[in-house]
């Protein structure tokens, strides 16, 4: 069972800074991790691995900083880690985004499952998996929250639903995203962290992967973030009067008003 | 403060730090509560090595040092002594082995303690016997290939959960302290069990429990060293982990002064924060001051012993005592600052308090410790006359 899983380093600090010009998040710093979702994605690849053998790798694309969590991909047990790394790639959007990734994965060779976090704590788009999936040709189960079975050619698993889940099966080859709840990552060890300090890791740039410049990076992404504003927060408040039985009955009303009871 | 640790060293302190704030943080509060032995956070530790890094090489361990082993207490301690203290006790137990075990011993249980399948313990303390060790009353005696223990050991950290023993007993109590042996006693032995498990102030998510031995053999190889070493091999063994109990108070000093820093940023009277009162400011000053050069001190004694030094009673005396004074300081300036919050069970720093009071107690009272400076003191003296 080979798996892929897709990792993206996100700011570790809870005060982000975004571009007023270009509406994208001010990166670069110190304080860098690996979005918590793709954590949950590589628990899982490294469990399957466990459990059925094979390999796992690990592959972002990025700036070279990402190397530094694609090694904490390692410490963790991932086999091998790929970074995709050009200044073309600069400002993708998620459908170039995704177009990289999939060109990255082809060259990997063809994995049984690619694993991604459901969205990224930074971007909170979460359409890399499903667009990944659509230029890989294969199917694609969102919100995976537990992975029942594995046998020959499918794979049976729960996904999330807003009450309960759903409990479904994919053929093989296939991308899943999974949701925080299928697990809790587990912590690197020593030993793990040292022989990944050692560790190459693979840089592919735009020509390696044979991708067109001009349809990657900021210009040639299709999707334009227009505006990102801070949402206005209007609470009203009401005092209401008189003896408590009249305010219940008042309450009520305008319960029943707001169509809430 | 730059201490120049290696890339290991650094690497085991914020992988240590990292176990702390995302494991240990959580359920701290509740495993003081409820007086809850940490066993999924030391198998967690265990399997991110942690547990290995005091171990030979050649064991499967790390062959890390005292400095190694001292950076993991203080991080853990920064959270939660009491879970530090199952994490210390554990290699305090495994220190005679390494340093008076023979080969056989070695390999038959360090490996065991590196994976962390099982855990140590070490018991020197009675009744009648603590800082006066030469009064030990627990009995060995040959009879063949085995001895037979009998007697009572108390207030023994990892008691009951940890499954290797070193026990100082009397092998010749006629000869008082140079009548004394440790052996190694596993748990499920016939004869040895377990008294009550005791309600302590502070360090409450580790155990501390009674051993007991009645009519209890053990083989003849369990001996540590020769009959008659127990009480240097004891002596030996506490002169290595005192500095792991300084970096334990450093460690509860540090998320004292941490909590007092927030807090104090926080904490609006008069109409602005108390840290922009200069009576605040001055006892954050001195604490984190205080901390510091225990930090130093602490580092340099570990240093010493890893560096191979011949003697350093007196290092590991000074780091213990001075380290563990400065937490009990610290953490009562903590609970200070917090005022009525400080004082209650919401907030971290009551315990941290409570934690740091055991440190100048354990492992020799400070005022032991501070016999063991004074000696080695007057003796150098003495000897350059």
């Amino acid at each position: 069972m080979n798996v892929v899983v897709c990792l993206k380093q996100v700011p570790g600090k809870f005060k982000i800074e975004i571009d007023p010009q270009t509406g994208t998040l001010v990166k670069g710093g110190t304080d860098n991790m690996i979005n918590p979702f793709d954590m949950n994605a590589l628990e899982e690849a490294m469990r399957l691995k466990e459990k059925h053998g094979g390999k796992v790798s690990a592959i972002s694309m990025g700036p070279s900083e990402a190397k530094e969590s694609l090694r904490e991909a390692i410490a963790l047990g991932a086999d091998e880690a790929v970074l995709l790394c050009d200044p073309a790639f600069d400002g993708s959007d998620t459908w170039a985004t995704s177009h990289i990734l999939s060109l990255g994965i082809r060259k990997l060779g063809q994995p049984d499952m690619v694993i991604c976090g459901r969205q990224t704590i930074d971007g909170e788009t979460g359409q890399v998996g499903p667009e990944l999936a659509e230029m890989l040709g294969l199917p694609f189960v969102s919100c995976v929250s537990r992975i029942e079975e594995v046998a020959e050619g499918h794979v049976k698993m729960q996904r999330m639903a807003e009450e309960g889940h759903h409990v479904v099966e994919m053929q093989l080859p296939g991308v899943i995203s999974v949701v925080k709840e299928i697990n809790v990552p587990r912590l690197p060890s020593l030993r793990g962290l040292m022989q990944s300090k050692k560790a190459s890791i693979t840089v592919w740039n735009a020509r390696e992967l044979g991708v067109d410049v001009a349809m990657v990076g900021s210009k040639g992404s299709p999707g334009r973030l227009v505006k990102v504003s801070r949402p206005q927060r209007s609470t009203r408040q009401e005092l209401l009067q008189g003896s408590l039985e009249s305010q219940v009955e008042q309450l009520i009303g305008k319960l029943r008003e707001a169509k809430i009871l | 403060m730059e201490y120049f640790l290696n890339e290991q060293q650094q690497t085991l302190r914020s992988l240590a730090r990292k176990i702390a704030e995302q494991r240990i943080l959580p359920v701290r509060a509740e495993l003081d509560e409820k007086e809850e032995f940490p066993w999924e956070l030391i198998r967690e530790m265990a399997s991110s090595d942690l547990l290995r890094i005091f171990i030979p090489e050649e064991y499967e361990g790390l062959g890390g040092g005292c400095l190694d082993l001292c950076l993991v207490m203080e991080e853990l301690s920064r959270v939660c002594g009491g879970v530090a203290i199952s994490y210390g006790a554990n290699a305090l137990g495994a220190l005679p082995l390494i340093n008076y075990g023979s080969e056989e011993q070695k390999r038959k249980y360090l490996p065991d303690i590196a994976s962390g399948k099982r855990l140590a313990a070490f018991a020197v303390t009675e009744a009648t016997a603590g800082s006066d060790a030469a009064n030990i009353r627990t009995t060995a005696v040959r009879a063949n290939r085995h001895y037979v223990l009998n007697g009572t050991k108390q207030f023994i950290t990892n008691g009951g959960e940890a499954e290797i023993y070193s026990v100082v007993v009397m092998t010749d109590p006629a000869r008082g302290s140079r009548g004394a042996s440790a052996l190694i006693v596993e748990k499920g032995t016939p004869g040895f069990s377990f008294g009550k498990k005791e309600k302590k102030m502070g360090i409450r998510a580790s155990s501390t429990r009674e051993l007991v031995f009645h009519d209890c053999r053990v083989p003849a190889e369990n001996l540590i060293g020769r009959e008659g070493q127990g009480f240097i091999i004891a002596i030996r063994t506490l002169d290595r982990s005192r500095p792991g109990v300084g970096a334990q108070a450093v460690g509860i000093a540090q998320g004292a002064l941490e909590a007092s820093v927030e807090y104090a940023r926080q904490r609006i009277q008069f109409g602005h924060p108390i840290s922009a009162i200069q009576a605040v400011q001055h006892m954050l000053a001195d604490m984190a001051t205080q901390v510091e050069a225990a930090r130093a001190l602490v580092y340099a004694a570990a240093r010493t012993i890893d560096a191979g030094a011949k003697s350093f009673s007196e290092e590991a005396a000074m780091a213990k005592v001075f380290a563990t004074d400065t937490a009990m300081r610290v953490t009562t300036d903590a609970v200070q600052i917090l005022g009525g919050a400080g004082y209650m069970r919401d907030y971290p720093v009551e315990k941290m308090m409570r934690d740091a009071k055991i440190t100048q107690i354990y492992e020799g009272t400070n005022q032991v410790v501070r016999n063991t400076i004074a000696l080695e003191l007057l003796k150098r003296k003495a000897m350059r006359e």
